[in-house]
């Protein structure tokens, strides 16, 4: 792969978000489930796995799904984050998939967060 | 003179309530205090953006605190009346707590969020760790680009110091300082290593910190080689981290693939090369002297210092250890500068901590916040209390090296210096909350059982002198304790701090010395009345209910799993001898402390 | 150990550290022999490769490394990593660090030992089972946690933990 420079840093940047932005990036959710060790230990990928199996079912394209690390809040794992384009992300805890099967229909599809499943909404203060 | 006002209502002119129509109710606010005569009584304040514009207008009302949402300038005349001048609270425009209306609440109102500040954790659940154009899209290598091209290693000692932030492993040495003092060795091959060992039990930052956003800490290795003039560095991580090596190791070929790492970094001439050691399970290995000797190929031994590793380190070559979390601070402090680090923190202590939350609370997690913060509202606002409404008993901070924390000190403000004066260390940051069925000296027994384990054996005060100190807190919590033992606990520790060899003797003590500081009368119970007041210490529990404090809901019964408990509604509890296994259950199930 | 017990142990190293076995260990001293302080991950690979480090197969790393045995077997004891004896087909880990600790762990262990009448360190007679005593996984959100090869239980009760146990066979 090319060698980077300082102004190819920049137009990464740029692009990443032109690109993954909701709504300009061609995706109108995006679902980000937490994989740090404890996320996995508490089932994480059963969680991945179940929102997999939903993408498939449901033949949507505009649908972004990424992992990311630990969410911080060990004890209510395992965590996942969804965010529609134009609106907060919303935390959800605790999972099975049973509760994320719901999460998919009612949130993801029809837009309508499921509020018992839900822990908090928007972003955390970073700096 | 300036007019004392005695309400100041602060209207948001942010652009959704002003959207909304916020000018005009300041508008009509003013018409009728000057109709009702409160203009000199009453201030009123436009403020910038409050976040809750779907609310809008939204204003506050102070001394009260009062928060109306909604407000039209056809509402404010009744408003006027009811709050100013009737003074009660207009209930239709009082903004209802989300607890009682259907909405997810937002983060400013779940105090596990709330108290937080994300500085080393900045990238938590922004970014996939595989991939590193999400980094880079988080301003990432940005701060390696400026101190590569635009500073001079001096400039960039200066700003690191000028910071103020001190090493996150545990000693808390000032990072500016210790990379100065290595970077004026001279010499043509250095080092520059990260410390990913975390031995501590209960402490889990630096490997969220690796799993989570491993290039933050590649690219504050590549600020600090570049301030020393390293080329070539080693990641220490521990073989239990199976996942935080495998996303070290593909962030480092990503960044290779990139010219992030190797050769000529950003075109700029500068190399660096980093490579991942996994070690092989030694507690010791987290101190730096041991750290090295392990990447050397040898047992994770100790050695004497002086020579330091700023002067001689790894291979015999000036070499700078920082931690996990210090390195993931480094970037931001480059690119927003030293000022902007130093706003937050006490005045020693700059920036924020990432905590490892864990034990008898509600919350279990990971939190940073900013130093100084006092130590309740970690406990009590982000670990939302302690579990099952038990009462809070002690903290430990600093794992084997550390001390316990006692309620009488909840208020402490958390920094370096504070905790100290506690008797316990900051160490890297495990706080594990405990309540009142945590035993005391059965928690000095089990660190020591743990120093005496994992004491690698070179110097006496360590080896024969911690284990001489297990010894007599073994016969401590048998119910063989002797008079005299806690003077004798005390003076041997005094005599282990004092003459070890490194950082692991030296502190080895200090959960023996703070938990007789401060619940003597814990280790007074065991010797002198054969008690274990926390009924943790099976040979001192007599399993006998207690007539008094029997409240014979039958819970007991309900947990036993062998019979032994006899009971009837209405009726005390009985334990049949006989047939006990002495196992505890009915102990646990127990919510009135009524066995003994 | 007696003698008869070395003698034996011996005998079953012998038989367990195939010719396949060293084949792959020479592959692995070829890749590192001439890299200063490289002992420490060639054992482990060794280890991954025959299950744990007997004295022959740690004689033959030193030989290998063209190092003393003395040196080999020092580093092979200090560790906890390594390990001198075969582990069972399941290797049970009990977590012992702080968070686990103050949740009673210390019971879980207890039990363990007892109903497989078993040492930490040892192995089942059927050779199905090992158990180990670790300090802190970092997994202390779901304390007590207990792993098994490799699955993480979290919230383990001590009286439920050998039904978690004899789903492994």
């Amino acid at each position: 792969m090319a060698k980077l420079t300082i102004a190819d840093l920049k137009k990464i940047k740029e692009e990443y978000h032109a690109n993954q932005a909701l709504r300009e990036g061609g995706f109108r959710v995006k679902i980000t489930v937490h994989m740090g060790t404890c996320g996995i230990a508490a089932g994480a990928r059963t969680i991945m796995n179940t929102v997999m199996e939903e993408l498939a079912k449901s033949d949507k394209k505009d649908i972004a799904i990424t992992t990311s690390g630990c969410a911080g809040l060990c004890s209510q794992e395992p965590m996942a984050t969804i965010e529609l384009a134009g609106e907060p992300p919303v935390k959800y805890i605790a999972l099975t998939e049973e509760k994320m099967r719901r999460i998919f229909t009612e949130h993801v599809m029809s837009g309508k967060p499921v509020k018992e499943f839900a822990l908090v909404q928007g972003h955390e203060t970073t700096y | 003179m300036e007019t004392t006002y005695r309400s100041n209502i602060m209207i948001c002119a942010g652009t959704g309530c002003v959207a909304n129509g916020s000018l005009k109710v300041k508008d009509a606010l003013e018409t009728e205090l000057i109709k009702r005569n409160l203009q000199k009584e009453v201030k009123i304040v436009l403020t910038g953006c409050n976040g809750f514009c779907a609310k809008g207008p939204v204003m506050v009302v102070y001394p009260e605190d009062i928060f109306y949402q909604l407000v039209k300038p056809e509402d404010v005349p009744h408003l006027v009346e009811e709050h100013f001048i009737k003074g009660r609270p207009v209930q239709k425009f009082l903004y209802t707590p989300p607890a009682q209306k259907d909405a997810i609440p937002v983060m400013n109102e779940i105090p596990f969020f709330k108290h937080q500040v994300l500085r080393a954790l900045r990238n938590r659940s922004l970014i996939d760790a595989e991939k590193i154009e999400e980094y880079i899209a988080r301003d990432g290598y940005m701060a390696a680009a400026k101190a590569l091209t635009e500073m001079t290693p001096e400039q960039i000692v200066s700003e690191m110091k000028k910071s103020g932030l001190r090493g996150r492993g545990g000693a808390g040495f000032l990072t500016g300082l210790k990379w100065e003092l290595c970077a004026r060795v001279p010499g043509d091959i250095k080092y520059i290593l990260c410390n990913g060992d975390e031995g501590d039990p209960g402490a889990f930052m630096d490997r969220s910190v690796m799993e989570a956003d491993p290039h933050s800490v590649l690219e504050g290795m590549i600020i600090a080689a570049k301030a020393i003039n390293a080329h070539y560095g080693y990641i220490y991580v521990r073989a239990e981290y199976p996942l935080a090596v495998h996303r070290l190791q593909l962030a480092i070929e990503q960044a290779k693939d990139r010219g992030l790492l190797g050769k000529d970094i950003l075109g700029t001439g500068f190399d660096l090369d980093i490579e991942i050691y996994q070690g092989a399970g030694a507690f010791v290995c987290g101190e730096e002297t041991a750290l090295m000797a392990s990447i050397e190929g040898k047992r994770g031994m100790p050695r004497a210092k002086p020579p330091f590793p700023a002067v001689k380190g790894l291979w015999m070559r000036p070499s700078v250890l920082n931690n996990v979390e210090t390195f993931a601070n480094v970037p931001p402090v480059i690119l927003h500068g030293a000022d902007w680090f130093a706003s937050l923190g006490t005045e020693k202590s700059k920036g924020t901590k990432v905590f490892a939350l864990s034990g008898a609370l509600n919350n279990i997690g990971l939190v940073e916040v900013p130093m100084g913060i006092p130590l309740k509202t970690i406990i009590y606002d982000i670990g939302g209390g302690v579990k099952n409404n038990r009462k809070f008993k002690a903290v430990q901070m600093g794992g084997p090296s550390g001390g316990c924390i006692p309620a009488s000190l909840i208020d402490t403000p958390v920094d370096y210096e504070n905790i100290n004066k506690t008797g316990a260390i900051m160490g890297s940051g495990g706080m594990v909350v405990m309540d009142e069925t945590t035993c005391m000296p059965a928690m000095a027994k089990f660190f020591l059982e743990f120093t005496e384990d994992e004491s690698c054996g070179k110097c006496v005060p360590c080896r024969v002198g911690n284990k001489t100190l297990l010894t007599i807190l073994q016969r401590i919590t048998s119910g063989e304790g002797r008079e005299g033992d806690i003077e004798l606990l005390l003076n041997l520790s005094q005599q282990i701090k004092d003459t070890s060899l490194c950082g692991l003797g030296q502190t080895s003590p200090n959960p023996v010395l703070t938990t007789i500081k401060y619940f003597r009368d814990e280790y007074e119970a065991h010797i002198k009345e054969h008690r274990c007041p926390a009924r943790v210490c099976t040979p001192l529990v007599k399993f006998v209910v207690d007539k008094d404090k029997c409240k014979k809901c039958g819970q007991c019964f309900r947990a036993c799993p062998t019979g032994a408990l006899k009971w009837e509604k209405g009726q005390v509890a009985y334990i049949d001898p006989e047939k006990c296994t002495k196992c505890k259950s009915c102990i646990k199930a127990c919510r009135f402390w009524s066995i003994d | 150990m007696s003698n008869e017990a070395v003698a034996q142990q011996t005998a079953t190293d012998n038989e367990v550290i195939g010719p396949e076995m060293y084949r792959k260990i020479d592959a692995i001293i070829e890749k590192y022999k001439d890299k200063p302080g490289s002992l420490i991950p060639v054992l482990q690979q060794a280890q991954d490769v025959c299950g744990y480090l007997p004295h022959i197969v740690q004689r033959y790393v030193a030989k290998g490394m063209k190092m003393s045995p003395s040196v080999v077997f020092g580093v092979a004891t200090f560790y906890s990593f390594f390990t001198l004896v075969p582990r069972g087909k399941h290797v049970i880990r009990v977590c012992l660090g702080t968070a686990c600790y103050v949740k009673r762990s210390e019971e879980i262990l207890e039990k363990i030992k007892d109903e497989l009448d078993l040492e930490v360190g040892e192995i089942t007679r059927d050779k199905k089972y090992s158990l180990e005593a670790v300090r802190c996984l970092g997994a202390c959100g779901l304390a007590p946690v207990v792993v098994i090869g490799q699955d993480t239980y979290g919230d383990v009760a001590a009286t439920k933990v050998m039904d978690i146990i004899k789903k492994y066979e």
